[in-house]
């Protein structure tokens, strides 16, 4: 079942000023609830535009937005309650903590939903607990903490609202290799806990291979295609010619497909590399999930 | 939004305006507003909307701009219309309670109304028409002479330069971390004016963090280039009046004129 949709969507900033400029054009897609959608495309895509449009920040110019087959802009007035429903986690949403303690911070989302204390003092430890927040830094200005944590704390903020959709803006923007695989490690478990829908945007082909079931992939602000992870790195000529890439291994395997050197070039992951590797060697190992 | 305000924006182009010299734009810019404030009556004022027009065809900027600079003062247009018409004697034309309505009052609010978005409208040329950098850098040049009096005139230009350069960076900010906010379901459209006010914290306390950063972050980039402040400092764009810049200079006067003229004779 499709729980979130767009209809046609389109939006232009700045119209009838000379900046005019089509973000998005017409984009029509359905994504399917629970499990992890990506989304890809080159800089200036439209990525951030066209998620901004799920919980309603941005009105569309034409088209529509449908949560569970609703319009959100029903009457012209947004969903009441719909940010709540879908959650978004800004690029960098470090830069938007504010309060005196990182337990005041995560719990601004749940305090505006009007929950009562002890709802909100479980949900904060809830979030904070995924995200490996002890009591400590849960006392601590979040103006004190080193970028990867308050990233962190950022994130906890939206998860703690607990959003049947929550939409990830580059959560890994920034971060070292070991910071980026701990923020997909948190965002796959949370996923695979709570049965949420989860939609993250992302340059890095890697991490899409590992953490996405299905890919968007935009391109000048329309929509290239939306399908598994694998058929999308099937077409990687097309890919290039949009500035976009292939996973270095998937590369390093069709070369040696090419070379008769491997049977299978559709391998994304490492984990499904050493297991391709392996087989080939008569051997058991490696990890085809990631 | 906050986009909407085009007050200050610069757009790029080709125009005759746009090629003007910034310092002759100021100029004129500034005898403008003695045209505005000299004319006496309505067919003096009608010269200096006439030179408006004309200027603001020139600059091939389409006309819905105008509307868009003079949105935000709407409401003050109004309350100085409205004030007007109580200030000035004249005939009664009708009475609401204590609150005499004149011919006097009604014509002097007109003329106020048209000559203050006349003066808005005409500023909005030079900015649309002129990028922020050569503006200062004419004012600087304009202020030249205050040296002698150990004015920093240099410090004041730069200052400027920075401010201004900054206006559209931190309104993108702000729109960022209110979308932020709000996507954590802050409110800041309904509720209790007290509500109202706290709801701003969430966007204020991320802001000045964000600009005390770009402060450092741009002192410190200044200095790893040796900036040093004005003294012994060249500019690769040399600013040249030419003869257009002259002739924009003598129509001015020539429109000024017949202000001053037109008043004389009536
Ligand atoms: N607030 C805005 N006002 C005007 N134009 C905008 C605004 N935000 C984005 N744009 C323009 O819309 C286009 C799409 O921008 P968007 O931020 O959605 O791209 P993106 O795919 O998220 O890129 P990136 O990968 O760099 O984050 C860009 O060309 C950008 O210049
Ligand atoms: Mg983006």
């Amino acid at each position: 079942m499709s729980i979130l949709q767009t209809e046609n969507l389109t939006c232009v900033y700045g119209k009838g000023t000379p900046f005019e400029r089509t973000a998005v054009d017409n984009v029509s897609l359905s994504i399917e609830k629970g499990g992890i959608t990506g989304i890809i495309g080159h800089t200036g895509s439209g990525k951030s535009t066209l998620i901004q449009h799920f919980n309603g920040l941005l009105k569309p110019c034409s088209g529509r937005v449908l949560l569970d087959g609703k319009d959100i802009w029903e009457g012209g007035k947004i969903m009441p309650g719909l940010r709540f429903r879908v959650g978004l986690v800004f690029q960098y949403p470090e830069y938007q903590l504010f309060e005196e303690t990182v337990y005041k911070d995560i719990s601004f989302g749940p305090k505006n939903m009007k929950l009562d204390q002890n709802e909100i003092d479980a949900r904060v430890h809830e979030a904070a607990e995924l995200f490996e927040i002890d009591e400590k830094m849960l006392a601590a200005s979040p103006f004190e903490l080193s970028g990867g944590q308050k990233r962190r704390v950022a994130i906890a903020g939206v998860m703690a609202m607990r959003p049947e959709v929550i939409v990830f803006d580059e959560p890994a923007a920034g971060l070292d290799p070991k910071g980026r695989r701990a923020v997909f490690d948190i965002i796959g478990k949370y996923s695979r806990n709570t049965g949420c829908t989860v939609i993250v945007v992302s340059h890095s082909m890697e991490d899409m291979a590992c953490i996405a079931d299905r890919l968007i992939v935009m391109n000048h602000g329309s929509l290239f295609c939306h399908c598994p992870v694998n058929e999308v790195f099937s077409r990687a000529e097309e890919l290039t010619k949009m500035g976009l890439d292939v996973p270095q291994v998937t590369k390093v395997f069709s070369e040696l497909k090419k070379r008769g050197l491997a049977e299978d070039d559709n391998v994304y992951t490492v984990g499904q590399a050493v297991a391709s590797i392996m087989k080939r060697l008569g051997k058991k190992g490696g990890d085809p999930a990631c | 939004m906050l986009k909407d305000i085009t007050i200050g924006q610069y757009f790029p182009g080709e125009s005759v305006i746009h090629r003007l010299d910034a310092r002759v734009k100021l100029i004129i810019t500034m005898l403008f507003v003695v045209m505005l404030f000299a004319a006496k009556g309505f067919f003096s004022l009608a010269v200096g909307v006439i030179f408006l027009i004309m200027a603001y065809s020139l600059t091939g900027l389409s006309p819905t701009l105008v509307t868009k600079s003079l949105k935000p003062v709407v409401p003050v247009l109004l309350v100085t219309a409205v004030i007007n018409v109580f200030f000035f004697e004249g005939n009664e034309i009708f009475r609401l309670g204590f609150i005499s309505i004149t011919d006097g009052g009604l014509i002097n609010s007109a003329f106020m109304l048209i000559r203050v978005t006349a003066l808005i409208a005409g500023s909005s040329v030079l900015t649309y028409t002129t990028s922020p950098i050569e503006l200062t850098a004419a004012i600087e040049k304009l202020l030249a002479p205050l040296k002698i009096f150990k004015f920093p005139v240099h410090e004041l230009a730069m200052m400027m330069t920075i401010a201004l350069r900054f206006i559209p960076t931190f309104i993108e900010e702000t729109e960022k971390i209110i979308s932020a906010q709000k996507a954590r379901g802050a409110d800041f459209e309904t509720g209790s004016i007290r509500d109202r006010a706290s709801a701003v914290v969430p966007v204020i306390v991320p802001l000045f963090i964000s600009a005390f950063r770009r402060a450092e972050e741009l002192a410190l980039a200044m200095e790893c280039r040796c900036y040093r402040g004005g003294e012994g400092r060249t500019r690769m764009k040399q600013m040249k009046a030419g003869p257009a810049d002259i002739a924009a200079l003598i129509i001015t006067f020539v429109f000024l004129a017949c202000v001053v003229l037109i008043d004389r004779m009536n």
